[in-house]
């Protein structure tokens, strides 16, 4: 078989362009999920009962969707009720719903393994209330669970593939228009794997790197 | 506030506790005074820690009071002159009031030994940071642990990390010292640097209460000893007179496991 990579780097610009979008889409769905995950933690570790169960069946719903149906239901389904977003949007928007529910259960269950005495210690010298959170829990919350943010990122870059569905022109969108054109669909999904993979691995480094990062956290607490 | 010399640090008044049906403390009464160390002693399930923690409301007394230099913990007088609980906020100024140490030292292990200590006195008490650095520097010194200022707890040992938990707690200049069985968790030659310190912070007449099975510490340093069995006190005596002349047969039975 005579692999045409001259094409493919002819329609360099294009993987680019793709890649680019899909690799700022995750950057910002991931944190924006990050930060809405954050919100849900409160009603969801609430000790009024009502309140935690509504979160909790938020996020069971939000987490048991299949990503691809809920892009469907945003992108179609929505403008019956008038809710009209463009693909941008409603991408970006999809992205970060269906993650907000896994970080808001990820940051939970790092919120609930941190020992009492973490708070106890900071409660028994003076802090109370955002501050507690904001200065001694949130952090410790965050390092211990990087590693899954990490993978959890990993599977949003994965799963941002399925934006090309409702023509976001990511990297997976640039392959399948490259390939289309001009007939080299093995050459074309090959670089875009490739690519996924460079993404993903680079992302898998820091995952490393914060695993180091939580261990010392969790010797740390003595 | 009366003088300071003859109102109580501490005072505990009829202070009980219940879990669920389990009464872990039951009517206790102490009082410690300025300067003082009282060493609570004890089997373990005692309510030895509970009474610790009632003290800065760590754990809520279900009936009695808690003074500290006279001002009730935990309550406060509201307008129409009854009764109301603390806020979040007004227990946390309580608390800064009342320093603790804890069996499991309870570092924050994403801050460096320096950063534990200027933590609360930057953040919470919003004293100038050149001024807490300083002083944190010099509580280092004083524990011993000058060179560990960047190091964080994953790379400390327990006595290390207990030492660096009291100057923590000392940053925050408090008016009396908790300690929970603050050398309970330690290998046993890690004990002794803890327990120098702690009795260098007695004899510069720091108010203690101490929760501790070491009962070489608590004659050497207390000046007097509640004895605790079963969430009451047995027995509440000089330390000179508890340890040579137990009054209750149930002290008796207690010290003698421990000189064997």
């Amino acid at each position: 078989m005579n692999l045409r990579l001259d094409i493919i780097w002819q329609e360099a610009p294009q993987f680019a362009a793709g890649l680019g979008n899909t690799v700022w889409m995750c950057a910002v769905a991931t944190v924006l999920s990050l930060l809405f995950g954050m919100l849900m933690l409160p009603p969801l570790i609430s000790k009024n009962a009502y309140l935690s169960r509504a979160a909790r069946w938020l996020v069971d719903a939000g987490r048991c969707i299949p990503f691809l149906l809920l892009t469907y239901l945003v992108y179609f389904g929505l403008p019956s009720f008038g809710v009209v977003l463009d693909k941008w949007w409603a991408g970006l928007g999809t992205l970060v719903l269906y993650n907000t529910a896994y970080m808001a259960e990820i940051l939970r269950a790092g919120w609930v393994q941190l020992p009492a005495g973490q708070t106890e210690s900071a409660r028994a010298l003076g802090y109370h209330g955002f501050a507690l959170v904001h200065r001694i829990i949130l952090p410790q919350v965050l390092i211990s669970v990087g590693p899954v943010i990490g993978n959890q990122m990993i599977q949003l870059i994965k799963d941002s593939a399925f934006l090309s569905i409702i023509t976001v022109p990511e990297l997976t969108y640039a392959a399948n228009a490259v390939q289309s054109y001009y007939f080299v669909p093995f050459e074309s999904f090959l670089v875009a794997t490739l690519l996924y993979w460079v993404l993903c691995g680079g992302v898998e480094n820091l995952v490393r790197r914060g695993e180091r990062a939580a261990a010392l956290v969790r010797r740390g607490h003595g | 506030m009366a003088d300071g010399n003859s109102v109580p640090a501490v005072e505990v008044r009829g202070v009980g506790k219940r879990f669920g049906d389990h009464e872990v403390l039951s009517k206790i009464d102490l009082r410690v005074m300025r300067g003082e160390t009282v060493c609570i002693l004890g089997p373990s399930g005692s309510g030895k820690s509970t009474l610790l923690r009632c003290i800065n409301w760590l754990e809520r007394p279900d009936w009695g009071q808690i003074f500290l230099h006279g001002e009730h913990v935990g309550v406060r007088r509201a307008p129409d002159g009854s009764s109301v609980p603390m806020t979040d906020r007004e227990l946390a100024a309580v608390r800064m009031r009342v320093g603790m140490v804890f069996q499991h030292f309870n570092l924050w292990p994403h801050m460096t030994a320096l950063g534990n200590i200027i933590e609360c006195p930057i953040h919470v008490q919003r004293r100038p940071r050149h001024e807490v650095v300083a002083e944190a520097e010099q509580l280092l010194e004083k524990v011993g642990l000058a060179d560990k200022r960047n190091t964080y707890p994953a790379f400390l040992s327990g006595g290390q990390m207990q030492r660096v938990a009291i100057a923590r707690a000392l940053a925050m200049r408090p008016e009396v010292l908790l300690f929970d069985e603050v050398t309970s968790s330690l290998d046993p030659e890690l004990v002794g640097e803890v327990l120098a310190v702690m009795k260098a912070l007695a004899d510069d007449g720091m108010t203690m209460l101490v929760v501790t099975h070491e009962m070489h510490f608590a004659r050497e340093a207390a000046s007097h000893v509640l004895f605790l069995d079963k969430g009451r006190v047995v027995e509440s005596a000089a330390t000179e007179e508890f340890f040579e002349n137990p009054k209750t047969e149930r002290s008796r039975q207690f010290l003698e496991r421990y000189n064997r």
